[in-house]
């Protein structure tokens, strides 16, 4: 177990590095940083100034060795159009984002899973087929085009949600919460149904097929011949056996909804990290690029790491499979 | 009944009336963040005329852009070299203290130092001297007629809170962010009331304010909208009062709305096209060991393939201004008198089979694709004009990061066709021959010229117009120059964008050509 969890480590401080390095080579690509910091009528020689003093000119292996020296030290820097440290943006930023994932994430779970398990065992109801069209639409759509319908529905057509921004919210420490106020729960209805409709589709159909997988099984037929009741048969025994595979795509999706959450924080100017990353990507920012990536690839290979311990404790084969290896 | 309900309503009506300080909270949204209050930082027009608020300088421009005093009552030019300011008594910062000469010599040097972003506002060499508490004299090192044109936006700082608050110094662009460029002190008719980068900006009238207030607002709220859709929602359902820009395809619909109207205008940005005639050989071009572009009649063969009114119908829905000059003519009061080269596509091929390319050549064109309204559709149409008189046009469209990169200074002008845009910041026709037509030289002159045309001539008469103070002088040498640019077509102008705001019918709101959004005059039902 030790040594499956130190060859896991290992492993992902290797992954982080290839994407740090990948990252930095493609930022020589992302075009000029300076012209983006200066006005107009800076002169030539300033520009070159402030190019030499951002270390702009050392050769690419000098300033991605100085980058990972930095941030082993979590140091990543300032950034190039905001001027206050990365560090500090991103533990700005985070709140917001974790709680529109959150969000997402529950809205996807609580809806996800009762769909699923209806559709799953009314099959041919008209209800469940009407479920499965929708989970097709969340499915089929692009995130942008949601988000604008709803904005279009219910900010301008209704005017009951606000199309933009994170309303009112209190600080706690060095938290910003949305909550606990009446504006900022409003605010948070849109984003979060833009978020999690893809993984609230995927939950549903996953435990479709789950439930129609497990029903079919002899333990189940056994449940009936016993004499359970209809409850005890679906939400005792099937439901539970179906979750192992849910609860394991879940926690997967958690990184997935923090990390794309950009699309969905630009259409509702969501002051989260995505919207912060799509900023310097137009402005070729590159330490809070860098850093969001890095921050990201760390989010997934912290989960992975999870989900893969978990799997060790949960399931006996791989154990036997990481001792022997 | 009736009578009950009537009776109601002029109670109401009454207490409305009585009401002293009804809220009215003026909420904008911009498509671009507001980072640092320290207006020497970033010399860009959203900040700019945000801190144009709060901050003023000894000048201020009114609504139709003409300079009027601000902090300095009055000015005269007691010597060609030497400037003096009478500044105006009375006047107090935010927090409390006078506003002195001490403070317009103190914001001088800032605005002098190496970190500043707003160096060209003040001539180099210009020393500033204070004469007493309330004069200050400017001696420049020659006659200099446009001392003062952009000291609209040379905010005056106060010296003791600059100092109180480590703000002496600029933020300068690489270095981190220090805490007083979250506040924010001036003169001005507003105050900032708190600000948090990227997210929201609140700002309060000031009630100490020297001058008599022109608005009624008692609330501002900025917000920044990055996605154009959201913004647009945003102002149809009322959660804004005024937006800046609304896309040009959005244009319509908001207007349509019961309670929205767009407000639009002439910009002054220039956008227009540079050909480079400097290299021997194009970089980006089939024809080799030559440059077609050395040859006038290439140039002209090109401006005259271009179909303006088609771009000005179809491609920004008429919401552009064609242009013959590098400058808007609201900058030059002689524009009147240029008229651009006819579109003429069959004079086009008969000048380049003149040149020599009967059949045309091939040549790269590169353009940003996130830097003015429609810029990418503007090339494209380019493009497919140009492949009418048998020139085969490839496009480069990239963001505008890269473009900058690539076209300007930092790769040494790796372009050899290219659309550019550009505001003379010291709404001056010099700004313009210098940094647009002037000749490569790699210290200031040119550095915006991306196609590298040099004509010396052009060039003598933009030094002569740096000096020249009689105005009437000044205007004829600048229509030599701007009329040697035309003839042999230097750089192709193509039109100036014209300004979009969204706003709620309840609220009346002066544009500027300037794109600067000024709470001075706005007033809301």
């Amino acid at each position: 177990m030790l040594a499956f969890t130190i060859r896991r480590i290992f492993e992902a401080a290797i992954v982080m590095l290839t994407v740090a390095l990948m990252a930095f080579v493609l930022f020589r690509f992302v075009g000029d940083p300076v012209n983006q910091m200066v006005g107009q009528d800076t002169t030539l020689a300033e520009r070159e100034e402030l190019r030499e003093r951002l270390g702009l000119n050392d050769p690419v292996i000098v300033q991605f060795g100085r980058f990972i020296w930095n941030a082993a030290r979590y140091d990543f820097g300032v950034s190039y159009q905001v001027k206050r440290p990365v560090t500090s943006l991103i533990a700005e930023r985070f709140p917001a984002t974790f709680e529109l994932a959150l969000t997402a994430a529950l809205f996807a779970v609580l809806l996800g899973i009762p769909m699923g398990v209806y559709t799953g065992i009314h099959r041919d109801s008209w209800l469940s087929k009407l479920f499965l069209s929708v989970s097709l639409i969340g499915i089929s759509l692009p995130t942008f085009l949601i988000g604008i319908l709803l904005i279009y529905v219910f900010a301008v057509q209704l005017g009951v949600l606000p199309s933009f921004g994170r309303g009112e919210v209190i600080r706690i420490g060095g938290w910003t919460t949305g909550f606990f106020t009446a504006s900022g729960l409003k605010a948070l209805i849109l984003p979060a149904i833009t978020l999690g409709l893809f993984q609230m589709t995927l939950v549903t159909r996953l435990v479709r097929s789950q439930m129609l997988e497990v029903l079919r099984t002899d333990y189940i037929k056994f449940a009936r011949a016993r004499g359970l009741s209809d409850r005890a048969v679906n939400f005792g025994h099937a439901l539970k056996n179906t979750l192992i595979p849910v609860i394991t795509i879940i926690g997967l999706q958690l990184g997935a909804i923090i990390a794309f959450a950009i699309i969905t924080e630009t259409v509702f100017q969501w002051p989260g990290m995505g919207l912060m990353f799509i900023q310097a990507v137009q402005n070729a920012d590159i330490p809070v690029m860098s850093a969001y990536l890095l921050l990201v690839a760390f989010l997934f290979v912290l989960i992975n790491l999870i989900v893969d311990l978990l799997y060790v404790w949960i399931d006996p084969r791989v154990r036997i499979y990481g001792r022997e290896a | 009944m009736k009578l009950r309900i009537m009776t109601l309503a002029a109670a109401l009506a009454a207490a409305a009336l009585a009401a002293p300080a009804e809220a009215k909270t003026f909420r904008y949204a911009f498509q671009g963040d507001l980072n640092a209050l320290d207006p020497y930082t970033l010399n860009e027009t959203f900040t700019l005329g945000a801190l144009g608020n709060v901050m003023e300088g000894l000048t201020k421009r009114d609504r139709d852009l003409k300079i009027i005093p601000g902090l300095a009552e009055r000015w005269e030019i007691a010597e060609p070299t030497r400037w003096r300011f009478y500044l105006r008594k009375g006047v107090k910062f935010h927090n409390g203290e006078d506003f002195t000469a001490d403070d317009v010599v103190f914001s001088a040097e800032r605005a002098l130092s190496p970190e500043s972003n707003i160096k060209s506002r003040i001539a180099a060499g210009t020393k500033v001297v204070k004469v007493d508490d309330h004069t200050v004299d400017f001696i420049t090192t020659g006659p200099n007629p446009i001392l003062h044109y952009e000291w609209d936006t040379w905010y005056i700082f106060s010296k003791k809170w600059s100092e109180d608050n480590g703000a002496t110094k600029v933020q300068t662009s690489s270095s981190q962010l220090s805490p007083f460029t979250l506040k924010a002190n001036g003169t001005g008719p507003f105050l900032v009331e708190s600000h948090q980068p990227g997210v929201k900006t609140v700002f309060k009238p000031n009630p100490k304010w020297w001058g008599k207030p022109e608005h009624n607002l008692t609330e501002i709220i900025f917000q920044t909208i990055k996605s154009d859709a959201t913004r647009v929602a945003a102002l149809l359902s009322g959660e804004i009062d005024m937006m800046d820009p609304v896309p040009v395809q959005d244009i319509a619909r908001v207007k349509a709305n019961a309670s929205t109207d767009v407000l639009t205008g002439p910009e002054l940005r220039t956008i227009f096209l540079n050909m480079d005639s400097l290299r021997d050989e194009l970089l980006y071009s089939d024809v080799k060991g030559k440059n077609p572009f050395k040859d006038a009649r290439v140039r002209k063969a090109f401006y005259q393939a271009i179909d303006m009114e088609a771009i000005h119908s179809r491609v920004m829905r008429g919401n552009s201004a064609n242009s013959a000059l590098l400058i808007s003519p609201l900058l030059f009061s002689r524009a009147a008198e240029f008229k651009r080269h006819a579109y003429d596509p069959d004079a086009a091929k008969k000048l380049l089979a003149e040149a020599g390319y009967p059949n045309g050549f091939g040549v790269e064109m590169d353009c940003p694709n996130d830097r003015y309204v429609n810029d990418e559709a503007v090339c494209q149409a380019v493009v497919a004009m140009l492949a009418r008189i048998g020139i085969k046009a490839k496009l480069n469209a990239m963001p505008k990061a890269k473009y900058f990169e690539k076209a300007g200074a930092t790769q040494k002008y790796d372009s050899s066709f290219n659309l550019l845009g550009w505001t003379p910041g010291s709404f001056d026709s010099h700004n313009v021959l210098l940094n647009l037509v002037g000749c490569r030289d790699g210290k200031g002159s040119g550095a915006f010229n991306y196609g590298g045309y040099c004509n010396k001539q052009v060039d003598d008469l933009a030094n002569k117009i740096l000096i020249e103070t009689d105005n009437t002088k000044r205007d004829d040498l600048i229509a030599q120059a701007f009329r040697i640019v035309h003839e042999e077509a230097g750089l192709i102008p193509l039109h100036q964008q014209a300004l979009a705001w969204g706003v709620s019918k309840k609220v009346k709101i002066v544009q500027r050509a300037d794109n600067q959004i000024l709470f001075y005059w706005a007033q809301k039902e």
